[in-house]
């Protein structure tokens, strides 16, 4: 019983090390064997990706529906689960149109690289010890820069589709996803600084306790700016229907148009799974296998995004633009030196891990407060000072009037 | 040929051809997208010389940062995106007789140089090693700080030309 709770336990490096020693025994060379790994792990992660997608699509119309009092998805199979394979052969079989005076190679390269990039950062999620695509010493960072990359992608179909509307979404989006990467690189540097190191697997392992107990604002910083840098509401006025009708991708139809909408949800999973790992702990949990714990909390965060976008209306450009550079930025390089005192700080004087985890929530919760507090008190202000300022002018308007 | 050197030569193609293609296109916008492909060709070479925080910077800063402006800046102006003019103008010749003297200036440096033959791989721990000689006053704390001086008169400059006029 112990055996076989331990095989499921660690499912991933025993399938890692039969696959090695089949391999071996067949005579491989080493590099070879490197190589074998190497793909079956790339095919994996990428169906991974690819399989989330469309698993994701159906429960977030399910999850919306139940919101919002419908039924959802109902009719392709028992409770609509086959949804998923029915817009598939539907997106397969429509026309793949371009736009009259299209850049060819541009627009036709565009959701390519879009969906690459959402899907290369899975390399570095940990899904246990032992059941990782690669662990990158420098891993938050590559996840960042290679969905850095997906800029570039949306600049392209943007202007690639020959469409003003297109063009306009895609300076909504990169205005976004280029503001809202400040704060959220920051936040990962908080996480970087306290743990230690870059790489993933060692952010999990710093980790007894999860930092969304130690670095709670980071942690929020980090969510708002994922869901900011996902594009979903309330941030979603880079494909606002009622304003530029899709956005970037409007001109793209089947499966060119598959792909874009996967680069989003994958780069949705990512951001979740990356909350996951910075900030939930990763894999480790009592009981349950790593590889489960990891898809527990990953869709955690993906359940957040859907009840947001159930939840909350469209913000405005210049509310959008305000809050991240007004606010979020700045409060984080505050936090950042905040948080760089505090740790050491509580180090020299020693104290124990627990107390120091207590001492650096009782900061990050004070930073909170204070932050939330100052721009409500600021604000209150200037309404007050806006209301006398109009009162008297109404008063002065009508001394005018019964002067008349 | 070993496999290092035929990547190596796959990227060292990718990065030149890509950056003879910036100069040579037509239109500005496929040469932002050529200089793209150029700058990931060095990234590549970073992650072949197993300097990989380097590739990962070179990626996050020239590509999603840099050559995103530089595409703005390329749509914004009016005109520039949509009329390809001829790549070369009058200048071209004096152009190219500046830059072949600084070849001439710059070949017997390149060839003159001492490259270092060592095969000896990179430390483990070559990232905390980087990360502490920033803030190491006998390495490179002070081109560090000045970096950063620079770059913060950049951002008052920057701010203070874009400022609403009262």
């Amino acid at each position: 019983m112990a055996q076989i709770y331990d095989f499921i336990y660690n499912l991933f490096p025993y399938l890692g090390m039969w696959l090695r020693g089949l391999l071996q025994s067949w005579g491989f060379p080493e590099w070879a064997i490197g190589l074998t790994i190497g793909l079956i792990k790339a095919f994996l992660l990428a169906n991974f990706g690819l399989i989330g997608f469309a698993i994701l699509t159906y429960v977030e119309r399910k999850i919306v529906a139940r919101f919002q009092d419908r039924l959802g998805p109902n009719v392709a199979g028992p409770y609509g689960v086959l949804q998923p394979v029915a817009d598939g052969i539907k997106l397969l079989t429509k026309e793949d149109t371009m736009p009259a005076g299209a850049d060819r190679w541009v627009y036709n390269l565009a959701p390519l690289i879009i969906a690459t990039c959402a899907l290369a950062p899975l390399v570095v999620i940990p899904f246990g010890p032992g059941a990782i695509g690669a662990d990158l010493n420098i891993g938050v960072l590559y996840a960042l820069a290679v969905g850095a990359g997906a800029l570039v992608g949306v600049l392209m179909a943007g202007w690639g589709s020959n469409n003003k509307y297109a063009l306009l979404g895609a300076f909504r989006a990169v205005a976004q996803l280029i503001s809202y990467e400040i704060p959220s690189v920051l936040s990962v540097v908080i996480v970087v600084m306290v743990a230690g190191t870059m790489s993933t697997v060692g952010i999990v392992l710093a980790q007894d306790v999860p930092y969304l107990f130690v670095l709670p604002l980071a942690a929020l910083v980090f969510l708002m700016s994922g869901v900011a840098e996902v594009g979903r509401t309330p941030f979603d006025l880079l494909e606002a229907e009622s304003e530029i009708v899709a956005g970037f991708h409007i001109e793209y139809s089947g499966m060119k148009f598959a792909l874009v909408f996967l680069g989003e949800f994958v780069h949705a999973l990512v951001v979740s799974a990356l909350f996951a790992v910075l900030f939930l702990g990763g894999w480790r949990g009592p009981w349950l296998p790593p590889y489960l714990w990891t898809l527990i909390k990953m869709s955690l965060g993906i359940f957040l995004f859907f009840w947001l976008r159930a939840t909350l209306p469209r913000i405005r450009i210049d509310q959008m633009l305000n809050l991240n550079w007004k606010f979020l930025t700045p409060l984080m390089i505050l936090n950042l030196i905040g948080v760089a005192l505090v740790d050491k700080g509580l180090r020299a004087a020693g104290a124990t891990s627990g107390l120091w985890a207590m001492g650096m929530f009782a900061f990050n919760m004070a930073m909170l407060i204070g932050a939330l507090a100052l721009p409500g008190y600021l604000g209150h202000r200037a309404r007050m000072a806006a209301m006398a300022l109009a009162s008297e002018e109404e008063g002065e308007a009508l001394e005018a009037a019964a002067a008349h | 040929m070993t496999l290092i050197q035929a990547v190596f030569a796959l990227f060292a193609i990718l990065t030149l051809g890509a950056g003879l293609l910036t100069v040579l296109s037509r239109h500005l916008f496929h040469a932002v997208l050529y200089l793209i492909l150029s700058l990931l060709g060095v990234a590549g070479l970073f992650v072949l010389l197993e300097a990989e925080f380097l590739a990962g910077v070179q990626v996050l800063i020239y590509i999603g940062a840099i050559s995103i402006l530089i595409i703005f800046a390329v749509m914004l102006t009016r005109g520039m995106a949509r009329n390809p003019g001829p790549p070369l103008n009058n200048q071209s010749l004096a152009a190219a007789v500046i830059a072949g003297l600084f070849f001439v200036l710059l070949a017997p440096v390149i060839a003159g140089f001492p490259w270092p033959q060592t095969t000896r791989g990179v430390p483990a721990d070559a990232i905390e090693a980087l990360g502490r000689s920033l803030v190491d006053p006998n390495q490179f704390a002070l081109p560090f700080e000045l970096a950063s001086v620079m770059i913060l008169a950049a951002l008052i400059g920057a701010i203070f030309i874009a400022r609403e006029k009262r």
